[in-house]
């Protein structure tokens, strides 16, 4: 059973009924109770950094969570600012991240970029994927998701990045480290590929 | 690399689809959660769908009508109309909103738009701008459904609320609104110069050609429409299309001169 975390803030049912339209079963968990059954944890986030953050440290399945996934190796995707939290800290706050992949969440920053972007990084863009397989199966270079943000994951080590994304520089845009993943864009909106990352996802 | 935005903006009037020209009738169009299961289908880009009852009715923005959207809604949904407090703002969010826009809140309130973004994310608050040109072939920002002038120029309101932490502004132009004859790109190219927010534009297409007309002068920008969107034909019989996915990479390929 796929589960997504409700801790009040992010698109749940967005994943929720891209997984009904698939056919795989999926359910929302707002307590401990719901994640009985979970093989596969989807965390989304949309908002500020320090909010997800507040509202995950205080939803009461952090501690569960944490358990899951550090020790039992139940894989974890975390989207978009879901992503970010999975980071040590962030520019955009103040708050500690989980740490559960080495990086630090930074802002875009205008003077590295090769060619002036507007910000945020907003609509559909690329993603080169570093690996075969797993979460981009069946999705190539010309496939399109959709970005919303203004921060971007950046790793400590090189070899947690599996995708990256053109926006004035190669950012990174997916992660993976053993069994915890994370995506900057928002699969649950990017309409055809964005169903088979999250197909993907429940396979592996 | 990014792509330009092709963006269906819906108009909502006690809970239907309807659709104005220069702001003033409204044609009935039909059910809103039909017309983004339509777009679900022809996969847009993301849309826009702006309840144009609730900032001159005073009314509090529709959390039900919000709610049913965004969970039918597959692929990214911008909201406006009647949002006036912080709390409205992180409500719709908490529906599964991407993105809340306001705009007569923001002229009135400014430091409303930081309170948001300081809640939500600035990637997320959008400031609307509806314009139109006075006599003199000035360009003033209206609230009130058009009806009101503010005397503020769209140049100056969209650079404040750039430096208000927007994370896009919306220009929507009142003279071109339905009519269908090409965006006013005079407009665009000075807003476009003036911000180096995302900007969508909204007001004037009629076919394909205009919306590359507007992505040669801006580049990547927010390609948005009501009427090319919900109609068909010179008649303009209701019907809810969206360019193919072929139609669409070409358009803006050979607008942006690239292969």
């Amino acid at each position: 059973m796929i589960t997504v975390i409700d801790y009040g803030l992010g698109n749940v049912q967005a994943f929720a009924n891209v997984y009904k339209r698939l056919d795989i079963p999926v359910n929302v968990a707002k307590s401990l109770d719901d994640l009985a059954e979970t093989t596969k944890i989807i965390l989304p986030g949309v908002g500020s950094f320090d909010r997800a953050m507040q509202q995950f440290n205080s939803c009461g399945m952090r501690k569960l969570i944490e358990q899951l996934v550090l020790e039992e190796g139940i894989p974890i995707l975390g989207v978009c600012v879901g992503m970010q939290m999975l980071a040590n800290s962030s520019e955009e706050g103040k708050l500690s991240g989980l740490g559960w992949v080495d990086g630090n969440v930074k802002r875009f920053d205008g003077a590295s970029m090769l060619q002036t972007q507007n910000l945020p990084h907003m609509g559909w863009n690329n993603v080169v994927t570093k690996t075969e397989g797993d979460l981009f199966k069946g999705i190539n270079v010309e496939n399109k998701f959709y970005f919303l943000h203004s921060f971007h994951f950046d790793c400590c080590n090189k070899s947690n990045i599996i995708g990256v994304t053109d926006y004035g520089f190669n950012f990174t845009s997916a992660i993976k480290k053993k069994n915890i993943f994370g995506v900057q864009f928002h699969p649950e909106k990017s309409h055809h590929y964005g169903g088979q990352l999250l197909k993907n996802y429940s396979e592996i | 690399m990014l792509f330009p935005r092709i963006t269906p903006c819906l108009l909502i009037r006690n809970n239907g689809l309807v659709k104005t020209v220069k702001f003033k009738p409204f044609k009935y169009i039909g059910d809103p959660i039909n017309a983004v299961k339509i777009f679900n289908e022809k996969e847009a880009d993301e849309l826009i769908v702006l309840d144009i009852d609730a900032s001159a009715k005073g009314l509090e923005p529709d959390f039900s009508l919000i709610k049913k959207l965004a969970a039918e809604c597959q692929m990214p949904l911008c909201y406006g109309g009647g949002i006036k407090t912080l709390e409205h703002a992180t409500r719709i969010i908490k529906l599964g909103v991407e993105k809340v826009a306001i705009s007569s809140a923001f002229i009135e309130n400014p430091n409303l738009l930081i309170e948001i973004i300081t809640e939500i994310g600035s990637q997320s608050g959008v400031v609307i701008l509806d314009v139109k040109k006075t006599i003199l072939g000035k360009y003033e920002v209206y609230v009130n459904n058009g009806n009101t002038s503010t005397g503020q120029s769209p140049i100056d309101l969209a650079q404040k609320a750039e430096k208000f932490g927007a994370g896009e502004v919306v220009i929507n132009s009142i003279d071109n609104d339905g009519v269908m004859g090409g965006y006013d790109l005079s407009l665009a190219s000075k807003v476009r110069k003036a911000v180096d927010i995302p900007i969508s534009f909204l007001g004037g297409a009629g076919n394909l050609n205009h919306m590359g007309e507007l992505i040669k002068l801006c580049g990547v920008v927010g390609v948005a429409s009501g009427s090319f969107f919900v109609f068909k034909g010179s008649l303009r019989a209701v019907l809810i299309n969206y360019p193919s996915y072929s139609d669409k990479s070409k358009l803006i390929k050979d607008s942006l001169n690239i292969s």
